[in-house]
């Protein structure tokens, strides 16, 4: 894992004091509530529903035990004592004072972590693959090229008031796990024909309003030229993307408007003047942090039998773990979707228990993934047992991972100003529909997402099942959507016709599912059998 | 006239500005004030004629003008750089940074404030066309490379 030298301690250091300051006149009211916004914005305050919430970035959602820890005192000490993992990564707390943001932000500072850019018009957390070090089917480790991402948008001078918000996100395997083409900037990183290592840049994809898929614009961006490149697609849209219309803002917008090909000329001729700035760091700079997510030390005699005969264990074992890279050694997922819960809630203790558990089972090291469940990176697989014990006895064992219940959920009307419905009542109530988990493994890959309003937080757009909750007339009605993928088969989602009430929704996903038991083939997930059959079977079940 | 606010020892210019068009028809001018949605690339013939470039911010949130500092530097722009408009004490550290000498907002600063918003950050990660703040020295990695 990185690890913070001087010169990052400082810069977080400044960014708390600057903070402290700033919150002081808010505070004193020598700023009003509109100069302030944009202040707190940057530092990942809003103002919601019911109180502020606070946003800590997750950089690429990986972190050690003791940072962990530290996100579970702050829900103790500062919330009302549990927290929400993102589908950024990221955790948000509901509850927070203003008062206290400058303490939470000093508290986070102390092990190496930060509210900066969690929010605002700005460069937002780099977000990467959940398994990155770890899975067997990586080309490599995307996480030092998200470091050094990080560290370039960090308080970047040209880039911090851009038309709107900019979401970057690295991968390094065919299999993308991290909804990439979905981001304003996707990064594949691949071999060219020399065998060195560089990235294929995406840009101009996005959920949202106006849902798009980002087009390539390149196939082979050098080590030593990334951050120029970056400058380049990012100047342009500063310059460019539109300012007068905030739902227009967005950099899909103008690449869909200038069409792929001349934003992508555009960006060249920015790049090839990047390339005499000289603004790339060294390679140097990225070997050294390199050196910072080298292989933790397997044991190379591990071995790779399990043995499953407690069925629990194994229903378990089969859905939410997942092939490492090191002999005799597994990724294991917990699930943050218990029947009935609030998808990516975690109490307190959970946190501090998934803390003490990755230190003595990964190596001490998490990751958030973009589905809001938390993943032990390299456990070996003489200890899933005990681990797996001690997750089900904190009811964080549920064995539904990528199954229907694993939901991604926005916080919604709940909590969300923004919101114009609930979506958690609506993830419960599918959730406890669907409860039995043989019924759930019969459904097999399903990956349902729920957003509470048009910005489409919980990614509707790239739900194999989406839903969307709208407001009709002062009522909550949710409009349903099929066929949508954030994965390396990515694709949108079609809404099926007029929506439903808040238990008119739960029956009409239920019908559609009945619809794939009926006409799948053979080894078809649900995803696969809405391509092949198409949109008419599903609307028959659900409107005639 | 609202007061102009220097972060460095460059006296401020007091040649006056006429807009990018009226530039075009003025081959005299000394002066000009950019707006966000005009090319500053327009300039980059006249730069060496140029003492004075105004940025105008008619809204704080609004950057273009930030890059068009940038690229004036980037391509050797000598005189004085300055922001008008809806400049605020917390953006000054980042024009600084963009390549900014000066500043005059709609509205008066707080002389300490300023200093503190200038002088707040150690360093800085990115190389740009301004200084780095109270360090002086060059970008966190070549610092780390040197």
């Amino acid at each position: 894992m990185y690890e913070y030298d001087q010169y990052d301690q400082a810069m977080v250091d400044a960014r708390v004091e600057e903070f402290r300051d700033q919150t002081r006149r808010r505070l004193a009211g020598e700023l009003t509530e509109d100069q302030f916004k944009p202040l707190r914005l940057m530092n990942g305050l809003y103002l919601q529903l019911h109180a502020y919430m606070l946003r800590v970035a997750i950089p690429y959602g990986t972190l050690n035990s003791e940072q962990m820890k530290m996100l579970g005192h702050i829900a103790r000490k500062y919330d009302r004592g549990y927290g929400h993992f993102t589908t950024r990564q990221n955790i948000q707390y509901n509850w927070i004072k203003l008062e206290d943001a400058p303490d939470i932000l000093a508290d986070l500072a102390t092990v190496e972590m930060h509210a900066i850019q969690t929010s605002g018009n700005c460069i937002r957390n780099i977000s990467s693959d959940q398994f990155a070090g770890a899975a067997a089917d990586e080309l490599t480790d995307p996480r030092p090229w998200a470091e050094l991402l990080r560290q370039w948008s960090s308080f970047h001078p040209e880039f911090s008031y851009l038309p709107r918000k900019f979401k970057i996100a690295v991968i390094a395997s065919d299999e993308d796990r991290a909804a990439m083409r979905l981001h304003d900037i996707g990064i594949q990183l691949v071999r060219n024909d020399a065998g060195e290592l560089g990235a294929k840049f995406f840009v101009g994809g996005g959920m949202g309003r106006t849902p798009m898929i980002g087009p390539e614009i390149r196939d082979f961006v050098p080590a030593d030229e990334l951050i120029h490149y970056a400058e380049a697609c990012l100047r342009v849209y500063n310059r460019y993307g539109r300012r007068d219309n905030k739902y227009k803002a967005r950099i899909k917008i103008l690449v869909h408007e200038l069409g792929a090909e001349e934003y992508t000329r555009q960006v060249e001729e920015e790049f090839a003047h990047m390339k005499t700035l000289g603004l790339n760091p060294p390679v140097a700079e990225l070997a050294r942090i390199t050196e910072f997510f080298q292989d933790p030390a397997y044991d190379s005699r591990a071995r790779d039998e399990l043995d499953l005969t407690d069925p629990d264990f194994r229903i378990w074992v089969e859905q939410n773990t997942h092939p490492h890279k090191q002999t005799g050694y597994a990724i294991a997922n917990i699930s943050l979707k218990p029947t009935g819960g609030i998808p990516g809630d975690a109490s307190a203790d959970q946190i501090d228990l998934m803390a003490d558990l990755a230190k003595e089972y990964s190596f001490d090291e998490l990751r958030v993934t973009h589905a809001q469940n938390i993943v032990l990176p390299h456990v070996k697989k003489s200890d899933l047992y005990a681990l797996w014990q001690k997750l089900d006895e904190a009811g964080l064992a549920p064995p539904n991972l990528d199954l229907i219940s694993d939901m991604i959920a926005c916080p919604g009307l709940d909590y969300c100003s923004l919101a114009n419905a609930r979506s958690i009542p609506v993830a419960q109530k599918i959730g406890e529909r669907f409860a039995d988990i043989g019924r759930q493994k019969e459904l097999g890959e399903l990956k349902l997402k729920i957003s509470g309003c048009i910005n489409a937080c919980g990614h509707h757009h790239a739900g194999h099942i989406g839903i969307l909750g709208v407001d009709r007339k002062g009522v909550e009605n949710y409009q349903l959507s099929l066929g949508g993928s954030g994965a390396e088969d990515v694709s949108l989602a079609k809404i099926t016709g007029p929506g439903f009430d808040e238990d008119g929704i739960v029956d009409a996903v239920e019908k559609v599912t009945d619809v794939y038991l009926r006409d799948r083939t053979n080894g078809e997930r649900f995803v696969d059998t809405y391509r092949r059959i198409g949109m008419a079977p599903f609307k028959e079940a659900l409107y005639d | 006239m609202s007061k102009t606010v220097t972060f460095n020892d460059r006296p401020a210019s007091d040649a006056a500005p006429v807009s990018l068009e009226e530039f075009a028809n003025a081959s005299n001018a000394a002066a000009v004030r950019i707006e966000p949605g005009e090319d500053v690339r327009d300039l980059l013939p006249h730069l060496e004629r140029l003492a004075l470039v105004e940025i105008n911010f008619p809204v704080f949130g609004d950057g273009r003008g930030y890059s068009a500092a940038q690229i004036l530097r980037e391509h050797g722009f000598a005189g004085e750089l300055r922001a008008i408009g809806d400049v605020l004490v917390d953006q000054l550290a980042y024009m600084l940074r963009c390549g900014f000498d000066s500043a005059a907002p709609n509205q008066p600063l707080n002389g300490q404030a300023v200093q503190d918003a200038l002088n707040r950050y150690p360093h800085a990660y990115q190389k740009t066309s301004g200084t780095s703040p109270i360090s002086g020295r060059g970008p966190i990695w070549e610092i780390r490379h040197e």
